[in-house]
């Protein structure tokens, strides 16, 4: 083959003691998708990170045709041609979603001005070709996780890069955004340019990509034509041993209703929505991002207010919007956006893990550390959260750590209901089958478990039942035996009907 | 599979309203506010809008609009600059002190020479901030006590009078053009320039950018600290500016003058609907709160007001503000959160 478009060799880069990447090499070439794989902490954000110029290794040697280059900062990255799509989108809350496309890069008339109504138009066209019309003027404030991603891809796509570099974008986006995504990519890579795709989706690595690198503990395992590999194959390099189920959901005994809910409605999200989670079952709240599958877990946790309808635990009525009297009833939520919504990333993991039980923790209204050390201390253990130290900032944790941390904080509270919120989103292989036999085990001790979704095989793997919802509504409820990729998609787009 | 796809032209364009629409009643609340207040004054007492009592409130809003503007500048940034008045103080007197060594300088040299050294102060605070990696809050409250005390060691205690100053530059601070007093076209002038700027320039978006997520901005390869040390310059310049025109305003000046004026600067900045954590906000608010500000402080007197409630009165207006802000700020997010669902 010609000579990569982009090489890293012998490359190293330590923070402190810790190594992070140990002799790494990777080869781009022009016009060919790569995918990068490897479980959290196998160092492929950092690797990406010296891409986009925001770190320098501390060895080896990074080359642009053949030529070394030295990236000093982003700009110059970007300068040589190199877009970066991070796993979390990183807008600017108050500016315009045109302004967030351009920021710096603005285009410009005399003066040295910038000429808006150029940058305006630009980013509509933008928009309009990744097929989500999103208004330009708009603030990036309070736009959803799925539409954030669109405009960190608009801006990467502004840029003509050489070498697009996109750090797990599918992790928040359903099914026909990937679709769209996977469009842009394509065609991209078959206009020459050099793409290095990361997820933890081997569907979606097989689909788009040609060639496979495997990382593992900071160091580089293997490089290989995606048609010489099978998903086994992957998953056992990535791990180093055999993974033996992805989703082991056992069979529990189905007990009284836990969680019920009736009629549930609130204006302009979803509407007339009613279940029943019982003890010891997994329900899957499935659908397309937007159906306002999150905005009903938030309801019933009573985060949001609700227009109508009801909520039950064990019988007895929630009051709405009241979080305090959810927890005290025994429900407990892991929300989606655990950066934002489910840590207090400058505390301690061992100050997260113990933030909603601090009360029961504390002798005459103090809380002494000793306690708290002890309680975290125990479920970091069970849960086998990898951190140096418990008073190190959740912050410093990688994904699949952090959220570990979420569910530690919450299982303390020994919940009856469990809401769990895109549990294994940016997650992991190995961590994701802890994650999943840590919520199969619930279920066997009973407790009711209602798990939002938007991996399929996660869903039919995990859940005895799977709502699904259709645009704020819930289009079908189907049993486990009846449950395939092709009866939830269908229910999901608005196709099927009520089973 | 199907896309639902909402044409275009009926979503493009409601998010520009309604944030237009936001920007427009923050704006439009100060000047109702201002209004609401002018008339009553006026109806009380209709002196309050003769011609000198309006040139008086115009003078009086021009240097706290001027220091508005920088603090607005910094405050954007998600930083704020409290060292304004002590550099507003050291600047009027180096004016002064100008004058009196060198009675026959030009004027507009003297201008040049009082911000220069403002920049300079604004220069230190930004390298401290910048080397140190110090919140811009401990920095500044330090350099206000600093700058303050370099002034009280230059001054010794001496004060020079309006005696010691040409009456050309005298003349400045009184002279009007069409009744409107020369200051305050300096401040009008100031304001339009950095206004546009903040606008229109790549480097005055990429100061949002850095308030709005000073991470993100990093990681888009936005030059953090440079930007944020060109804010402080820009602060530091336009108090030395402020401190000029003090000196040809009053004329009479010691080491005290200033003392106090920068928590009425950031008042001004927060009621003029800048937000305190940096991002959003135009110096045209700032400017307008700056005014809004010193018509109170004319007014309450002139209603009879005892001169306690003026304080409180200040106050009232910044929680005041600052819920407003609260306010819009919810029912915007809220709008458009409900807007957003497109598949």
């Amino acid at each position: 083959m010609a000579t990569p478009l982009l090489a890293l060799s012998g490359v190293s880069k330590s923070f402190g003691a810790v190594a992070a990447l140990r002799d790494v090499r990777l080869e781009l070439y022009s016009g060919e998708a790569h995918a990068l794989v490897g479980e959290n902490g196998a160092g492929k954000s950092t690797l990406v990170k010296i891409l986009a110029g925001v770190h320098a290794p501390d060895q080896g040697t990074l080359t642009l045709d053949g030529r070394p280059v030295t990236l000093g900062n982003p700009a110059d990255a970007r300068a040589a041609g190199i877009a970066v799509i991070y796993q979390e989108p990183t807008l600017f809350p108050d500016l315009s979603v045109a302004e967030n496309i351009f920021m710096g890069r603005q285009p410009l008339r005399s003066l040295r001005r910038i000429a808006s109504a150029e940058m305006r138009a630009r980013a509509i066209e933008l928009c309009e070709r990744l097929g989500v019309p999103l208004d330009p003027d708009r603030p990036a404030r309070g736009l959803s996780i799925a539409d954030q991603q669109i405009v960190e891809i608009a801006k990467a796509l502004s840029l003509d890069a050489r070498v697009l570099v996109m750090d797990e974008p599918t992790a928040a986006l359903s099914g026909v955004e990937v679709e769209r995504l996977f469009t842009v990519a394509r065609s991209l890579r078959d206009s020459g340019t050099a793409v290095l795709f990361i997820s933890h989706r081997f569907d979606e690595v097989f689909a788009l990509c040609q060639r496979v690198t495997v990382m593992r503990d900071g160091r580089w395992v293997s490089t290989d034509p995606a048609a010489d590999l099978s998903v086994d194959e992957v998953v056992r390099r990535m791990v180093g041993r055999e993974v033996t189920s992805l989703f082991p959901k056992e069979p529990a005994t189905v007990g009284e209703p836990r969680l019920e809910v009736r009629g549930l409605t609130r204006h302009g999200s979803f509407a007339d929505v009613s279940f029943t989670v019982r003890g010891g079952e997994i329900v899957a709240l499935a659908g397309l991002v937007g159906a306002g599958r999150s905005e009903v877990s938030r309801a019933i946790f009573g985060v949001d207010p609700y227009d109508a309808g009801q909520v039950c635990v064990d019988g007895k009525r929630l009051p709405r919007g009241d979080t305090a009297a959810a927890i005290e009833a025994g429900l407990a939520l892991v929300p989606e956006d655990r950066r934002q919504q489910g840590l207090v990333m400058e505390l301690s993991v061992e100050r997260n893990a113990t933030l909603p039980r601090r009360w029961a923790l504390t002798r005459m209204g103090l809380l002494f550390g000793g306690a708290e050390r002890r309680a975290a201390g125990t479920w970091a253990e069970r849960l086998q959260v990898k951190a140096a130290r418990l008073s190190d900032a959740v912050s410093t944790l990688s994904g699949g750590n952090q959220q570990k941390v979420v569910l530690a904080k919450w299982l303390a509270t020994h919940p009856r209901v469990l809401i769990v919120d895109e549990p294994t989103r940016g997650i992991d292989v190995g961590t994701k089958s802890e994650v999943h036999r840590l919520l199969s085990r619930l279920a066997g001790d009973g407790v009711a478990v209602l798990m939002v979704s938007s991996e399929l095989p996660e869903v039919l793997g995990m859940a005895d039942r799977v709502l699904v919802m259709h645009e704020g509504r819930l289009a079908a409820d189907i049993p486990r035996d009846r449950a395939d990729e092709e009866s939830v998609m269908l229910a999901a787009t608005g196709q099927g009907g009520r089973s | 599979m199907t896309m639902l796809k909402t044409p275009p032209a009926a979503r493009v364009g409601g998010g520009a309203r309604l944030a237009r629409r936001a920007f427009v009643v923050r704006e439009m609340g100060i000047l109702l506010a201002l209004a609401l207040l002018i008339g009553i004054t006026a109806a009380t007492n209709p002196r309050f809008l003769g011609a000198q009592s309006v040139k008086d409130l115009l003078l009086g809003s021009t240097i706290l609009a001027i220091l508005a503007v920088g603090q607005a500048i910094v405050i954007i940034t998600r930083n704020v600059d409290l060292s304004v008045g002590s550099v507003l103080g050291l600047s009027a007197f180096a004016t002064g002190s100008l004058f009196v060594a060198a009675p026959g300088l030009p004027i507009p040299l003297v201008i040049l020479i009082g911000t220069v050294l403002g920049a300079a102060c604004g220069a230190i605070n930004g390298g401290l901030i910048a080397a140190a990696r110090v919140p811009a809050l401990v920095v500044t409250l330090g350099t206000l006590y600093v700058f303050r005390g370099v002034d009280y060691m230059w001054a010794t205690s001496r004060q020079i009078n309006a005696a010691d100053m040409p009456p050309g530059f005298l003349g400045m601070g009184t002279a009007t053009v069409l009744g409107v007093p020369v200051l305050t076209l300096f401040a009008v002038a100031v304001l339009l320039v950095v206004g546009y700027y903040l606008r229109s320039y790549r480097s005055g978006r990429e100061l949002y950018a850095i308030g709005s997520d000073p991470a993100a901005a990093r990681l888009l390869g936005i030059p953090v600290g440079r930007r944020v040390f060109a804010a402080f310059v820009a602060s530091g310049a336009l108090a030395g500016l402020a401190g000029v025109l003090y000196a040809a305003r009053f004329g009479t000046l010691d080491a005290n003058a200033g003392t106090g004026l920068e928590l009425n600067v950031v008042a001004a900045v927060v009621v003029g609907g800048v937000a305190i954590f940096g991002g959003s906000g135009s110096v045209y608010g700032a400017a307008l709160g700056a005014v809004l500000l010193t018509t109170i402080g004319a007014a309450l007197p002139t209603l009879g007001v005892n001169p306690f409630w003026q304080r409180a009165a200040v106050g009232a207006l910044i929680l005041a503000a600052i819920g407003l802000d609260r306010a819009l700020a919810a029912r915007l997010g809220r709008s458009l959160r409900g807007r957003n669902t497109h598949v």
